[in-house]
Formats: structure tokens, C-alpha cells, sequence
């Protein structure tokens, strides 16, 4: 039998890979410091920074090369808000489910963008267009109820408005495809 | 040593002294109250998220986790009241609401702790109704099925997993209502890091964790007449099998087993000892060859859990394993093989059963290296030692007042040396016995190495055996393995031969074996030593201890095998092992 049957180099060259050099990198520092697993979650907010997202093959390679075991790395990445486990879409919905906008019927706008898309919180559509995500106040309680597509904010919308305002920005995101 | 800090308290009325760190819970228990807990266990670490162990303190404005508050002096503890024994009941009545109800129907029912907790805290009805959580079952394991419907998250499973067997493969997802308990991304046992020793069932309070069942195709072969069933035993299931029954643990239970087994029907009933002495006959000539050319030092491969261990966490130890099939695989080949040409029974109508101690061995069972030329197992089915009590009892059988019976000829001749493989050390104390007369060329004058077993976890010590010094390693869970483990990787100690149980205390630990009887808890190193005993004392008692001098052994190597290690011994009882993926991280 051969003697080497020790498949890290090519389990650290796949976690490499997917990570990109620049993560490696520091990571590679991190751990060359006192207590690296502390820095865990700084990682997982970098992987994020790049990727947009926290991917199966993301939070494996971020394992491996911390050395910190895969079920706590995808416990910590599945607990905390702030992580997105999908891919984001091209635009990002924020439905503001703050005081003011619940009581203008905030819960109906919210309703009725689910079913137009067919995705629940924090998902992202089929199509890649649209990641749902609700916030509680955006400061525009005058207007309410709020909806706000990435930095645009529609005030006083009503239910029925949702289909034609989300037609506006899938045409965009067709135009942009060509 | 300095001595410990005194503390006086009052716990319910009771003035009582104990040791400054002790816990509510602990200094409840010294004067004999036993508060209810779920989440506590004494050999992992604390959790305090199940506030089921809650006691009233007075001064204080909250309830208290009783398992993780050390006393203080002056502190006045009520463990009940009116109020106290509401709120506990309050809590275990909201787990139950979670809860599928389903207790006929659950393979633990009435061994279950949160049925056991639901009983003694008085809810006799059901008043919280609300939305219940609902999990598909996840069985692609060949061994451990997760229902995590039945999940309480005591976390329990987490901590064994991580903490005994250096693992890790279990971890809470996600959080609240949708918190669930699995391998990293919830993906299926059989994708993960998972190394199949079932410990996770062990400590698990309810049915969350189970072992994949056998029993149905058992049943089914023992009903076809046209074939010829085999049953083999580990030697840890004579130890632990009348627990099931109320006997007291530690009960050798050797012949009573035997008549069961033929009560419920198998055709012959062969004991795996002999496989564990021919394991050791072809382990010392490995050993002896290894001494001679390494790579040293070998490790033992019998425990299942460890192999699956090695080539997840420590592939590059690959060539160090011990290149022998485990005992229940050599049994099994020669089944098929020897004693289907003694007979003059096509192996193909031969059906073999094994009952393990543990769930790991039914992934080895379907391992394609134990596989016959046909491209069959040739280990049809394997069963726990639970599993084996249920159809015990599910025939009607009257365990305890069962008569004396025999194993058969030839695959149920063993020594003693192959009973002690139950425990720590018993592998190795077995080998030191055979290696000893082969290196020296005399019959052994020692047969108890009685340093070789590692009660605590761990055992790192030499034998003289002739002019060698031998440097001996013994390990039994996996955590405590990976100090050995590290040091060879690193070069250091110049062991000779380490050998490694998955399991605590060995294989009368494992994954598959019952749940403690009253007044033990789960892992016990009590009710593990007394296991262990039964074995020790079942070996004493024969005449017959080494390996070497087994007459059945004899006859196989005689008429069938010719020498041990020669190219047909070579074929039918040894194997070989890879890399597995995903790589664990140790």
C-alpha cells in the first residue's frame, strides 16, 4: 500500500479555489494568531462581502481552512439574521413591517408579494430577480404603508399597485440581460 | 492538595455541608432528592437550556437551573412547592405540545424520558395547543435514522457527538420555532461526517435518533424455509442482554441467549468470539510481520465507528490499521464459505445474522469490501442488542427462566481471549496473550495484562514481551483517541500498537446496546465496568483462554486456510480501506 493516503492537500486546494486567494489569505492570518476561531464570524461577514451570499461550498471551504467543524460553521452562518444562505437576487425588496406601516396594512402588501412571487422571507426567486426581506421601520412613516426595491421607496402603496410595480423592475432586469 | 472550601445551605429544610462547586443539583442528590432534568448529563458539558432542573432560591426573583448554580453559603433552596412543581410541569407540558403524540406507536415508549418526565410531573392532560413543527424523517443512514419531529433540543446528541467522540458532526440550525438538530446544512447522514457509532442514540432523551431496524427481514428469512440461518453474538451482548430483561446489569447471559436464539428459530448459532480469535491470530502474525518491516505502530480495525473515524478524520493513518477483518466479517466469510462446503449447504441459501453491540456494524455489513463474489453481503443482517430483546420479547419468550445450551461446532468454539474483545483493552490483552508465545516460541506465562485496560479512556503504557518492550496504546472514545492518534501523526512515542474502541469503555458502550436500567444513566461508567466484569469473569471461567490453542482455530487453519497469513487466510480475512469524503476536521 502506498504510504500516502492523506488527502489534504487536494481537500485545502478545492477550499482554496472556492474561496479565492484574497480569503485564503487572511484566513491563513487569522489562524496564524492566537484563538482563531473567535474569528469566525469576521470570516463569514467577508465570504459574504464577496459572494453576496453564504453558499453550501462557501461555508464548507470556510471549515475546512479554519479547521473548525462544518456542522458549527453552518449553525453559526444559519442562526444569525444578518447571514443570507441563497444567493441574492437582482433587486432586493424591503417590505417595512414597522409600527406605522402595520397599521396601514403593511401585512396585505406583504401577503400580496409573496404570492406574486412565490417565495417567503429571505428567498430569492426562481429567476433570480427578487430577494424578499422585511425591516422595521425605514423612517418614512408619512408615506406609509412603504415598500422599498434597493434604494428606491414607494409610499402609500396599496395591494393592487404590488403586480404593475414589480412588472417595472423585472422589465429593467430583462433589459439588462439583452 | 488543598483542601476544598466548605459550604453549608439549606435545601428543604435540610441544613447540609458540602464542597465549594458543587451545584444545587449535586448537593440535592447527597441528602437523596434527585431533582427532574432532560438536558443535564454528568459526563458532558452544560447546557442549562432545558429549565426542567429549575429550583426556588430564596432572595432570588427567578427560578434557577439547579445543574449549572453552585451553592453558596447561606443559601436556602426549595426544590418544592406548589408553585415550583407547576412550573416545572409548565415546562415539560410546552415540550409535549411540540411534540408528535404518538407514544403506542414510538419505539421508545415507556423507555422514554420525556413520557418518564410527562408521568412524574403530573400532566394527565393536554392544555396547550398551538402550531407543531414538522420535519421530514432522514434515513439515507445505514444506521442512524433522525426523526427530528421527536427532538426536544436538549442538545444532548451535539455534546456526545463533539465532546466523547471528537466528532462534531451535529449542530443546532437556525433558531426559534425552526430550530433543528443535524449534520452541517441538514444534509442526509450518509453526506456528512457521520462515522455511524450511534452514541447519538445512546443519550438521546426521546426517538429523535434510532437505529435503522432489521428486525423485518430477520423475521423474514427465519420464516423461508428454503434457507439456512445463521446467527452469530459479539461478546458484549451476553454482557448487557438481561438488562433488557430486569436482570441485574452485569448478568452473564451466555446460555440463555443461546436457547432464545434457537427459539426464535435460527438454524445454527455461532458465536463471534471465534471470529475474534482468528482476528487475533492473524493480527499477532500481522504484528509480528510489522515489527520486522512497519509501518508501526498497527492499529487495531475491529471497531467499525473508528474505521469510518480514520478515513474521514486521519487518512494519512490509513496504513498504520491492521489490515484483518473485523471478527463479525471473518465469521460471516467463513460462514459462506468454510462451513457452507462442511456441510454441503449452497451459500447462496445461507442467511447470516449478526447481533452487535452496535449500529456502526451495519454500515460495515455493506461495505462493498464484505461482499462475496456474487456481489452479496455477506453479512445479510445486522441487529443491536435492542433489537435482538424486542423480537425476543415480541416471540414471547421467558428470558430469565431460559435452560443452558451450547453455540454449535465449529464457527461457536472460542476462547476467553475472544469474550474480553467486548471491552477496553480486551483486543489488545488478547493479542499481548498470543504475540507473547509467538516472539518468545514458549507458552505465555502471563494471561492477564490487566494495565492494557483503559477504564478511564485512555492507557499509555509498555509490556515486556520476551526481549521487547513493547509501547502500547489503548483508547476508547474517540476524543480521547485523537491524543494517541495526534501523537503518531506527529511522529512522537513510538508506539508499537495502539487500539482503538469508538465507543466509551469499548464495545459494552456501544451505540446498539440497551438503555440503562434504573438507578444508571446512559454511558454509566458503572454499568460499563459491570458489563465489562461479566466478560472478564466469563473468561476467567474457561479452561480454554488463549486463541492460540481454540481446537476449532486449529482445524480451520489445518484443513482449510494452511497458515495463518497465507495468501487464502490473506483473501477470505483481510481488507483494505480509503479516504472517505467529507473530510472531518479533527
Amino acid at each position: 500500500m502506498s504510504a500516502c493516503t492523506d488527502n489534504w492537500p487536494e481537500v485545502e486546494g478545492a477550499a482554496k479555489t472556492v474561496l479565492g486567494e484574497d480569503l485564503a489569505t487572511q484566513i491563513a492570518e487569522f489562524r496564524s494568531q492566537p484563538h482563531p476561531e473567535s474569528q469566525l464570524i469576521a470570516v463569514l461577514h467577508k465570504v459574504q462581502q464577496k459572494f453576496g451570499y453564504l453558499g453550501v461550498p462557501q461555508l464548507d471551504a470556510v471549515a475546512q481552512l479554519m479547521r473548525i467543524p462544518a456542522a458549527k460553521v453552518a449553525g453559526v452562518a444559519s442562526f444569525y439574521h444578518f447571514f443570507r444562505l441563497q444567493p441574492r437576487g437582482r433587486f432586493m425588496i424591503n417590505v417595512c413591517l414597522g409600527t406605522a406601516c402595520y397599521v396601514k396594512g403593511a401585512d396585505r402588501i406583504a401577503q400580496k408579494v409573496i404570492e406574486e412571487l412565490g417565495i417567503q422571507w429571505g428567498e430569492t426567486s426562481t429567476d433570480g430577480v427578487f430577494t424578499l426581506e422585511g425591516s422595521r421601520c425605514l423612517g418614512t412613516c408619512g408615506i406609509a404603508p412603504v415598500i422599498m426595491i434597493d434604494d428606491e421607496i414607494h409610499g402609500d402603496v396599496t395591494p393592487d399597485q404590488i403586480p404593475v410595480l414589480l412588472e417595472k423592475y423585472l422589465k429593467k432586469a430583462r433589459q439588462e440581460k439583452g | 492538595m488543598a483542601r476544598k472550601k466548605k459550604i453549608t445551605l439549606t435545601l428543604d429544610e435540610n441544613q447540609l455541608t458540602v464542597d465549594e462547586g458543587t451545584t444545587i443539583m449535586k448537593a440535592a442528590e447527597q441528602i437523596g432528592i434527585r431533582i427532574p432534568r432532560l438536558c443535564y448529563h454528568p459526563d458532558l458539558s452544560l447546557a442549562g437550556s432545558c429549565r426542567v432542573c429549575i429550583v426556588e432560591v430564596e432572595g432570588m426573583a427567578h427560578y434557577m437551573a439547579s445543574c449549572s448554580v453552585p451553592v453558596w453559603e447561606g443559601m436556602v433552596v426549595r426544590t418544592n412547592s406548589p408553585e415550583i412543581r407547576r412550573a416545572r410541569r409548565d415546562i415539560v407540558e410546552l415540550l409535549l405540545e411540540n411534540h408528535p403524540m404518538d407514544c403506542q406507536t414510538c419505539e421508545r415508549d415507556g423507555r422514554c424520558e420525556l413520557q418518564n418526565l410527562a408521568y412524574t410531573m403530573g400532566i394527565r392532560e393536554r392544555l396547550f395547543q398551538g402550531e407543531r413543527k414538522r420535519h421530514p424523517i432522514e434515513d439515507s443512514s445505514r444506521s442512524v435514522v433522525r426523526d427530528s419531529e421527536k427532538c426536544v433540543l436538549c442538545g444532548r446528541c451535539v455534546r456526545v457527538c463533539a465532546e466523547v467522540q471528537g466528532v462534531f458532526n451535529l449542530s443546532q440550525h437556525g433558531r426559534g420555532f425552526d430550530t433543528v438538530v443535524g449534520p452541517a446544512h441538514i444534509r442526509p447522514m450518509d453526506d456528512s461526517v457521520c462515522i455511524q457509532c450511534g452514541q447519538c442514540i445512546n443519550v438521546c432523551p426521546t426517538a429523535a435518533f434510532l437505529e435503522k431496524w432489521s428486525t423485518s427481514e430477520v423475521w423474514r428469512a427465519l420464516a423461508d424455509p428454503e434457507l439456512h440461518v445463521v446467527v452469530q453474538t459479539a461478546p458484549s451482548i451476553r454482557a448487557a442482554i438481561g438488562e433488557g430483561f430486569n436482570l441485574p446489569p452485569g448478568t452473564p447471559c451466555t446460555e440463555r441467549m443461546i436457547t432464545a436464539l434457537r427459539r426464535l428459530g435460527f438454524d445454527a448459532v455461532f458465536d463471534t468470539d471465534f471470529g475474534a480469535d482468528l482476528t487475533i491470530i492473524e493480527e499477532s502474525h500481522e504484528f509480528l510481520a510489522r515489527l520486522k518491516e512497519g509501518p508501526l505502530p498497527m492499529i487495531t480495525s475491529c471497531s467499525p465507528g473508528w474505521v469510518s473515524f480514520m478515513e474521514k478524520f486521519y487518512p494519512e493513518l490509513i496504513p498504520h490499521a491492521s489490515t484483518c477483518r473485523s471478527p463479525m466479517s471473518m465469521l460471516s466469510v467463513l460462514a459462506k464459505t468454510y462451513y457452507a462446503e462442511k456441510m454441503g449447504i449452497d451459500p447462496e441459501k445461507i442467511y447470516m445474522v449478526a447481533v452487535m453491540p452496535c449500529v456502526a456494524k451495519k454500515y460495515e455489513a455493506r461495505r462493498p469490501e464484505h461482499f462475496t463474489p456474487s456481489g452479496k453481503p455477506y453479512t445479510d443482517a445486522v441487529l443491536t442488542t435492542r433489537e435482538l430483546i424486542w423480537m425476543i420479547k415480541c416471540y414471547g419468550i421467558d428470558f430469565p427462566v431460559l435452560s443452558e445450551d451450547e453455540f454449535d461446532s465449529p464457527l461457536g468454539t472460542a476462547s476467553g481471549a475472544g469474550d474480553i474483545f467486548g471491552t477496553t483493552g480486551g483486543v489488545m490483552e488478547a493479542t499481548l496473550r498470543a504475540a507473547a508465545e509467538l516472539v518468545t516460541g514458549q507458552p505465555a506465562q502471563r494471561l492477564d495484562f490487566t494495565e492494557v485496560r483503559a477504564v478511564e479512556g485512555l492507557r499509555d503504557t509498555y509490556v515486556a514481551i520476551g526481549e521487547h518492550n513493547i509501547h502500547v496504546g489503548v483508547a476508547n472514545g474517540l476524543q480521547n483517541a485523537k491524543t494517541l492518534l495526534d501523537r503518531v501523526r506527529r511522529g512522537e512515542g513510538n508506539y508499537h500498537v495502539i487500539e482503538v474502541m469508538a465507543c466509551p469503555g469499548g464495545c459494552v458502550g456501544g451505540g446498539g446496546q440497551p438503555y440503562p436500567p434504573q438507578g444508571f444513566h446512559v454511558l454509566d461508567p458503572e454499568l460499563l465496568k459491570l458489563r465489562g466484569q461479566a466478560l472478564y469473569s466469563i473468561d476467567s471461567g474457561k479452561q480454554l483462554r488463549k486463541s492460540y490453542e481454540n481446537p476449532a482455530i486449529m482445524e480451520l487453519y489445518d484443513n482449510y486456510l494452511g497458515a495463518p497469513g497465507s495468501e487464502k487466510a490473506h483473501h477470505l480475512l483481510h481488507t483494505h480501506y480509503s479516504p472517505q469524503q467529507p473530510r472531518g476536521i479533527k
